[in-house]
C-alpha cells in the first residue's frame, strides 16, 4: 500500500512537472508545421495531371490515416506497460490517446470519402482500406465506452488494457479478412518517408511536413489530456477521502 | 489568392474545412478541459489544506 | 468441469434461462428480411448467405450477457474462482456451454431457414459446415466480452459494442465460404481460415477472459 501511494502521487506529479514546460512548445510547433504544410499544399502546389486538385487532400488524408493507426499502437504499448509495470501514467495516457485516435480516424474517413467521390464516382466503397478504418473506428468506440462505463479507475485500466490487446489481434485479423473479402479500388501505400520515387517532390515536402505536424500534435494532445486525466483522478481521490472523513466525523 | 481548384473545388475545400474543424475542436476541447480540471483541483487542494 | 458444464446447460434450458429465445430471434430476423428487400427469389438467393450469417451472429449475441450474469448475481462466481478449477478452464467451459445452448441449435436450424431465403442448393453443406466451425468462435469471443463487462449494471449494450467488432473476421470468412459454395466456387479456403480463427480463439481467449474475470473479482 505504501509503495502504491508513491506511484500514485510522486510519479504522476513528476510527469506533470516534466511535461508542463514542454506542452506549449510541442503544441505551438506542431500547429505551425501543420499550418505551413496546409498553406503550402493548398495554395502553392500544382494539380496532379490525373487527379486534378483533389491531390491536395493528400496533406490531410495520409497524415491522419497514419496517426489513426499509430495512436492505436501507442495505446497498445501503453496498455502493456500498465499491465506489466502498473505505471498509472501509462494507463491514463492510453485513455487520453483514444479520443485523439477517433478524431484522426474520422478525418481519414471523411477526407477519403470526399477524395473517393470524384476519383471512383462514389462516396463510399467497401474497399479493404476504407473498411479497415471503419472497423478501427468501431474498436476505438468500444475502447472508450468501456473506460467510461467502469467506475473504479484501476479496474477500468486493467480491463481496457486487456481489450486493447485482444482488439489489436482482431484488428489485424480483420485487416486480412477484409483484404480477402474484397480486393478493392484503393491504391497501395504510395507513401514512404525515405523514398521519393512514388510521388513527385512538389507533393512530397508539404506532405512530410504535415505528417511531422500531425505527430507533434498527437504528442501534444496526449500530454495535455494525460495531465487532465491525472488531475481528474487525483481530484476524485481527494473528494472521496474528504467524503469519508466527513462521514467519519458525523458518526463520531 | 484562391487557387483554381477546377471541378473538384467543393470536395477539396470541404475536406480542408471539416478536417480543420475537427482538429480545432479537439485542440480547443482538450485545452478547455485541461484548464477546468486544473482549476478545480487547485480549488480542492486549497480547501483540504 | 463436466458437472459445471451440465449445470450451465441445465440452467440455460430451464424456463427463464433464455434458451430458445436466440432461435426465435434467428427465425424472426430471417422472416423480416424479405419484407425489407422484397419477395423476389433471385435477390433473396443472392443475399441469403450473408443474411443467415448476420442473423445467426446477432442471435448468438443476445444471450451473451447471461454467460456470467447469473453466477455473478447469486455470488457463485467468487466461489467458482476459488475452486481448484482454474479460471481459464471456467471460461472455456462457459463458452462451450453457451455454444451448446445457442451455437449448436442455430447451426441445426439454419438449413431450414435457408429454404425461406431460397438458398442455392449447393450451399447447404457449406452453411452447416461454416456455422458449425464458426459459432464456437462467436461463443468464445462473447465469453471474453461477458468477462469484461460482468461487473457492470447495464453491461448488455456495451457488451454488444465491444464484441461486434471482434466478430468481423469470423463473419467475413463464414459468409464468404457460404457465398462461394452457393456460386459453385472453391469454398475451402475461407472455411479453413475461419476454422483457424476459431481454434486460435479457443486456445488463447480463455486466458484473456480469465484475466478479465480476475480483475472483476478483485
Amino acid at each position: 500500500m505504501r509503495a502504491m501511494s508513491i506511484w500514485e502521487y510522486a510519479n504522476p506529479k513528476r510527469f506533470i512537472a516534466t511535461t508542463s514546460p514542454l506542452i506549449p512548445w510541442v503544441l505551438g510547433l506542431s500547429l505551425a508545421l501543420i499550418g505551413t504544410a496546409l498553406v503550402w499544399g493548398f495554395f502553392f502546389t500544382p494539380d496532379d495531371f490525373r487527379q486534378g486538385s483533389t491531390v491536395k487532400i493528400i496533406y490531410l488524408h495520409v497524415p491522419s490515416a497514419m496517426m489513426a493507426i499509430n495512436a492505436w499502437i501507442m495505446m497498445l504499448v501503453a496498455s502493456l506497460i500498465w499491465l506489466v509495470r502498473r505505471h498509472h501514467v501509462s494507463a491514463l495516457a492510453a485513455r487520453a490517446a483514444a479520443p485523439v485516435g477517433i478524431v484522426m480516424t474520422l478525418i481519414a474517413l471523411f477526407t477519403g470519402a470526399v477524395w473517393g467521390q470524384p476519383m471512383w464516382g462514389t462516396w463510399w466503397v467497401w474497399d479493404p482500406r476504407l473498411t479497415s478504418f471503419l472497423i478501427l473506428f468501431l474498436f476505438y468506440l468500444g475502447y472508450v465506452a468501456l473506460w467510461e462505463a467502469i467506475e473504479d479507475p484501476d479496474t477500468a485500466a486493467d480491463l481496457t488494457s486487456v481489450l486493447c490487446i485482444v482488439g489489436s489481434v482482431f484488428a489485424v485479423l480483420s485487416r486480412y479478412a477484409v483484404l480477402f473479402w474484397n480486393q478493392g479500388l484503393h491504391q497501395g501505400a504510395t507513401f514512404s518517408l525515405d523514398a521519393e520515387t512514388n510521388i513527385d517532390p512538389v507533393f512530397w515536402w508539404p506532405a512530410v511536413i504535415s505528417m511531422a505536424g500531425f505527430v507533434g500534435l498527437f504528442v501534444a494532445l496526449v500530454l495535455v489530456r494525460t495531465q487532465t486525466e491525472i488531475r481528474a483522478r487525483r481530484m476524485k481521490a481527494l473528494l472521496a477521502r474528504a467524503r469519508r472523513a466527513g462521514a467519519g466525523e458525523a458518526r463520531a | 489568392m484562391m487557387p483554381d481548384l477546377g471541378a473538384y473545388a467543393v470536395e477539396v475545400v470541404s475536406a480542408y474545412a471539416v478536417s480543420l474543424l475537427l482538429l480545432g475542436g479537439l485542440v480547443a476541447l482538450s485545452l478547455a478541459r485541461w484548464r477546468k480540471v486544473k482549476r478545480q483541483l487547485e480549488e480542492v487542494e486549497r480547501r483540504d489544506g | 468441469m463436466k458437472a459445471l458444464l451440465l449445470r450451465d446447460i441445465r440452467l440455460a434450458v430451464r424456463a427463464g434461462g433464455g434458451f430458445g429465445l436466440g432461435l426465435a430471434f434467428f427465425l424472426i430476423v430471417v422472416v423480416l428480411v424479405p419484407f425489407g428487400v422484397g419477395p423476389e427469389a433471385a435477390v433473396l438467393t443472392r443475399i441469403a448467405p450473408g443474411i443467415l450469417w448476420v442473423a445467426a451472429l446477432l442471435a448468438a449475441l443476445l444471450s451473451l450477457d447471461r454467460i456470467f450474469a447469473l453466477d455473478w448475481e447469486d455470488g457463485a462466481l467468487p466461489l467458482l474462482a476459488t475452486s481448484p478449477l482454474p479460471l481459464e478452464a471456467l471460461a472455456l467451459v462457459k463458452a462451450v456451454a453457451h455454444w451448446i445452448t445457442t451455437g449448436l441449435p442455430l447451426t441445426l436450424a439454419a438449413p431450414a431457414l435457408g429454404f425461406l431465403l431460397n438458398l442455392e442448393p449447393g450451399a447447404y453443406g457449406w452453411l452447416l459446415a461454416s456455422l458449425a466451425l464458426g459459432t464456437p468462435a462467436l461463443s468464445m469471443i462473447g465469453t471474453f466480452g461477458a468477462a469484461l463487462t460482468v461487473g457492470l449494471k447495464r453491461g448488455g449494450l456495451l457488451l454488444s459494442l465491444l464484441v461486434l467488432p471482434l466478430y468481423v473476421p469470423t463473419l467475413i470468412f463464414g459468409a464468404e465460404a457460404v457465398r462461394r459454395g452457393a456460386e459453385g466456387l472453391e469454398a475451402g479456403v475461407p472455411l479453413m481460415l475461419m476454422a483457424g480463427i476459431t481454434f486460435g480463439a479457443l486456445a488463447l481467449l480463455p486466458f484473456a477472459a480469465a484475466a478479465a474475470l480476475r480483475v472483476n473479482l478483485r
